[in-house]
């Protein structure tokens, strides 16, 4: 493989908390936070997978990029675990608060700071903020092309065709490197990290970090401060009233006593 | 004087695919509607395409005062760079206070980009409205999968711009006799602005997608159907019942249904009359898809699931046992309930 | 980096102190966890004996994440509706000899690997490792999926079912013979109902033991044991009495949760975790040499485990048996060989950190636990005895004597009982 075809790629991900394990506080009507676990954002997973994909087609190289507190370490070994050759954690308290705007700008920073980068990988949205906007606002600040929600890709002599789930169907499209691609749900089966890469996740030097100075933000730009939204209040959702009629036991009863239910109401 | 006392008006982004509207778009043209009344300023649009005046005349005939109707031929179709490009000049000339836009995954990557131009708020993926006592904007969205609501303003910055989620805004009525005016705005397009060119189409076989939003029965499969064949058995019961097919994430990220399938966040979300999960536990991500559906019915082993926290109806059993059973008893009901 | 000092496969008590011991002088270890995090595969409580983790952190093992000190141990036997229960009332919380403490032992197990990584051992978690490297029966090494990963010493900690002492060749299949079968439950109370219920002061707790009709008179018995804010119940059986008698430990468990003498205390708990699993009772019958060339096996891996129906060690012969293992690495790095000749010596490091002593000590106790009559006739006979001297139904009252001899008429005979007590005092 000659020299040239070889990409750097970058691929930003977050630690996010586990949804599946959010409850609201039936009294309090709060979110109960407390012994929910972290894991790295899904669809991160699968942009993971495929840059790693294109790594082992065309070699190169692959970074791991995150910002977030230290905890978020924890998605930067998973990267490098997966075959990411190194990571970086953008951290820095002045960064807390920031809505997806200067995130967009924080991360963009980061790139540029990092170095030349052939493609910039996300996940299509995160499952704690699901946006879907850094993405995008990577390639806006950046001004680069973007394709959102790919599902394959293939790059050629710095060209790129690549595939994108839409609601009525897949789309190819074509452009040219550098550019910025989010990675569509589900669209691969992420690779499980493994022993040499967890290893090498804990050898010193292959994550690092960087705060708001090293990659030169302007802190009027980033945190609560640079943000244009604020959080107003968080409702706790009433879900509709339901008759909650469940019925147990014998299979042909119960189902007997349901279609009767079902009946009474005109659904069958 | 700031910034924000300068914009007014209500701006939506009028997404039109192939030879139609998009029903998300129309949907936001009546809740911008709502929004501009309350306000008292008018509403706009913004149309970005090539022969395609005839889609301005019908926005305007669901509620839009004027259409601003942006036509060259690298905007035949959609593109992320030009289209932004262009989003930003109106915005930036006709300074609206509000830029909505339908939450489909082109607005969410169109709005996503343009917003960091404009250096303004963005929120996503709204399933709510309010104007607040100061004429803000309040920016509802479901939040930690759909288990909580956030409120987001943007008092800083103009416009406040929001996405906003497809097939939970009504659709207003179509009055074809309405007058608006049409705008024609040129612009400066050129090679240089084009980074990437759709080449290729491949649409779903049939358009499942719709199938599934416009359902009025679905029956869905969760993890606890334990393999792929089961989904034969919950078909044959969405037939009886008139229904179609779907299923949760699990089910989906293991193959063993298409991801257009999939209900939920990060699939779609839906409005059945009636919603059966089958072996669906009720992770925060799925609820979020279908808890407004009409009526839900769980089958599941596990009394403590969550699922039966918003079910109407449900059974607490094996679904191997009870789904065949269900199939086999609304036969035997249904030859008595049709007249001879 | 695919070259460590040592490997330890498991963090669990063992595997976890081992790492420590040897991480903290200046080895460099691999500490390798099956679960999503060490303690995941154990989720119960249960009863940890203080001695070991003293001598392993002596300046802060207080630190340990410990529910309750044990300041009162009952052993009951049940018969029928019936108790008698024996009552050790132990050293009070503030005692800084206190004899055991009740932990849950997935806080435990991940706090015990915590410290192992504070003192810089490498803890990988979610990784399997499928097999050892062994070359001219030397194990050089560790596979997980298709890597490879070497090291001079590896140590097997992973628990009841090693199958690393197995691949090692230094320990036999498991016989059914030897193994008790168990279920536990924790119930979630609350702190103050433990607090009234077992009337113990904050941070007190009881250790419980059962035998008789917990077992259906099978050998084996019933534990509980407090926590914060719930207990952990089980019944442990020899999995070859279940299989004789065609009985399922999970009804065992269950009409034991209905037995008045637990009810009392379950009223209104909620069953928030279960789990069925095997212990082996190998007692001195642990593996004879839990060493090979470049292998040691520690804890249970190794069969360093105690159950005598009604009380049950192990977390401490494993800690024990990870220091010792680390004195061994220890001596063999001084001379740089790691042969299972040099490696022998684990025998002695275990007999001075007082493992095998122990389970010599208690050597003659699985002959006498594996006399039934603990089991059936005794309770039967004891609840029998004093049912009867304490009925009072305005009927004669029988002399003691007369009572205990008719109780036992027909179910065990006077000599019987002497040799009995007297075989059971000498192996205690």
């Amino acid at each position: 493989m000659p020299e040239s075809s070889e990409l750097r790629m970058v691929v930003c991900i977050k630690q996010v908390p586990k949804a599946e394990q959010l409850k609201i506080d039936p009294v309090k009507k709060t979110l109960v936070r407390e012994g929910v676990e972290s894991e790295i954002n899904p669809s991160d997973l699968h942009a993971l997978e495929m840059a790693l994909q294109l790594k082992d087609k065309h070699g190169g190289s692959l970074l791991a990029l995150s910002m977030g507190p230290p905890r978020f370490i924890q998605a930067l070994e998973t990267a490098i675990g997966m075959g990411a050759d190194e990571g970086i954690l953008l951290s820095d308290r002045a960064l807390g608060g920031s809505d997806t705007l200067p995130t967009s700008h924080a991360l963009s920073k980061a790139v540029e700071h990092l170095g030349d980068f052939d493609i910039i990988f996300c996940g299509e949205e995160t499952t704690d903020s699901s946006t879907g906007h850094v993405g995008p606002g990577m390639a806006a600040n950046l001004d680069l092309p973007q394709l959102t929600y790919v599902v394959e890709v293939e790059v050629r002599d710095g060209h790129v065709r690549a595939k994108r789930a839409v609601e009525d169907g897949f789309e190819v499209w074509e452009t040219t490197l550098p550019l910025v691609i989010t990675v569509n749900h589900g669209c691969n089966h992420p690779r499980e990290p493994t022993l040499l890469g967890k290893i090498k996740a804990r050898t010193i030097g292959i994550i690092d970090d960087v705060n708001a100075d090293d990659v030169g933000l302007d802190k009027e730009k980033i945190g609560l401060s640079g943000s244009p939204t604020v959080v107003d209040k968080i409702e706790t959702v009433e879900l509709p009233d339901r008759s909650g009629r469940i019925y147990s036991g014998e299979a042909r009863e119960a189902v007997t006593k349901l279609l009767d239910d079902l009946e009474a109401e005109g659904i069958i | 004087m700031s910034r924000a006392k300068k914009s007014k008006g209500v701006m939506v982004f009028i997404e039109f695919r192939r030879d139609h509207i998009r029903r998300g778009s129309i949907q936001l043209i009546g809740e911008g509607r709502r929004i501009a009344d309350i306000l008292g300023v008018k509403l706009s649009g913004a149309l970005l395409g090539h022969g395609v005046k005839k889609y301005a005349k019908e926005a305007i005939q669901y509620g839009l005062d004027k259409v601003h109707l942006v036509e060259h031929p690298i905007l035949a179709s959609y593109a992320a760079s030009p289209y932004s490009k262009v989003m930003v000049e109106l915005v930036e000339k006709y300074k609206p206070e509000i830029m909505l836009l339908a939450a489909t995954k082109n607005g969410r990557e169109l709005g996503g980009r343009f917003y960091v131009h404009l250096q303004t708020g963005l929120a996503a993926d709204c399933t709510a409205f309010r104007v607040s006592k100061g004429k803000n904007l309040v920016m509802i969205r479901p939040a930690f999968g759909g288990k909580s609501l956030a409120h987001i303003m943007c008092k800083k910055t103009r416009p406040q711009m929001a996405t906003a989620r497809p097939n939970v805004f009504t659709e207003p009525e179509r009055d074809p006799k309405r007058k608006g005016r049409i705008i024609k705005e040129n612009v400066k397009l050129g090679p240089e602005d084009v980074d990437a060119k759709m080449v290729q189409f491949i649409a779903h076989m049939e358009d499942e997608a719709t199938r599934l939003a416009d359902a009025d029965v679905i029956v869905a499969g969760g993890h606890g159907i334990r393999k792929a064949d089961t989904f034969g058995t919950l078909q044959e019961l969405a037939d009886v019942l008139g229904g179609t097919v779907g299923g949760s994430r699990k089910v989906v990220d293991l193959r063993w249904l298409s991801k257009d399938r999939q209900v939920g966040q990060t699939g779609k979300t839906v409005r059945p009359n009636v919603y059966v999960a089958i072996g669906i536990s009720g992770a925060v991500q799925h609820l979020a898809g279908m808890q407004e559906s009409e009526k839900i019915v769980a089958i599941n082993n596990d009394p403590e699931a969550e699922i039966f926290k918003i079910a109407d109806f449900g059974i607490v059993g094996d679904l191997f046992e009870i789904v065949p059973e269900m199939i086999r008893q609304i036969k035997e009901r249904r030859p008595a309930k049709e007249p001879t | 980096m695919d070259r460590f000092d040592v490997i330890v496969i498991g963090a669990g008590p063992a595997g976890s102190s081992a790492a420590y011991s040897l991480a903290k002088e200046g080895f460099s270890v691999l500490l390798i966890e099956r679960g999503k995090f060490p303690g995941s595969k154990n989720v119960f409580g249960g009863r940890i004996y203080t001695y070991p983790l003293k001598r392993l952190f002596p300046e802060d093992w207080r630190e340990a994440p410990i529910e309750r000190y044990v300041v009162q141990e009952n052993i009951s036997m049940l018969s029928g509706d019936t108790a008698v229960t024996v009552q050790y009332d132990s050293l009070r919380t503030g005692s800084s000899r206190v004899n055991s403490f009740t932990a849950i032992r997935l806080k435990f197990d991940k706090w015990l690997a915590k410290r192992a990584g504070e003192v810089g051992a490498m803890v990988i978690t979610g990784t399997r490792v499928d097999d050892l490297l062994v070359s001219n029966g030397t194990v050089f090494g560790v596979r997980a999926g298709g890597d490879e990963v070497k090291a001079n010493v590896i140590i097997a900690a992973d628990g009841v079912a090693s199958i690393f002492a197995q691949k090692a060749g230094i320990r036999p299949e498991l016989i059914p013979k030897e193994i008790s079968v168990g279920v536990k439950e924790t119930i979630k109370l609350t702190k103050k109902r433990i607090e009234d219920r077992f009337n113990v002061g904050e941070k007190e707790g009881v250790a419980n033991a059962y035998i008789g009709q917990v077992t259906n008179f099978l050998r084996g018995g019933g534990f509980l044991y407090t926590n914060k804010d719930s207990v952990s119940l089980g019944v442990v059986v020899q999995s070859e009495d279940l299989s004789s008698h065609r009985t399922e430990i999970q009804e065992l468990m269950e009409r034991f949760k209905l037995h008045p003498s637990i009810q009392k205390y379950i009223e209104g708990g909620k069953v928030v975790e279960y789990s069925a699993h095997m212990i082996p009772e190998l007692g001195t019958r642990m593996i004879p040499r839990p060493y090979a060339n470049g292998f040691l096996a520690v804890g249970d891996a190794a069969g360093f485990v105690l159950s005598h129906g009604y009380t049950y060690r192990g977390v401490d012969l494993a800690i024990l048996s990870g220091m010792a293992a680390a004195e061994t690495v220890k001596a063999a790095r001084a001379v740089n060989d790691y042969s299972a000749g040099s490696l022998s010596r684990y025998l002695h490091d275990l007999r001075s950190h007082g493992v095998l002593s122990e389970l010599e000590e208690f050597g003659r106790t699985p002959s006498f636990l594996g006399n039934p009559r603990i089991y059936s006739a005794y309770p039967q006979l004891l609840c029998g005895i004093l049912n009867r001297m304490y009925t009072v139904d305005g009927g004669k009252k029988e002399k003691m004597f007369h009572i205990a001899k008719e109780e036992m008429k027909g179910k065990i005979s006077l000599m019987q009982l002497m040799k009995d007590l007297l075989g059971g005092t000498r192996s205690m």
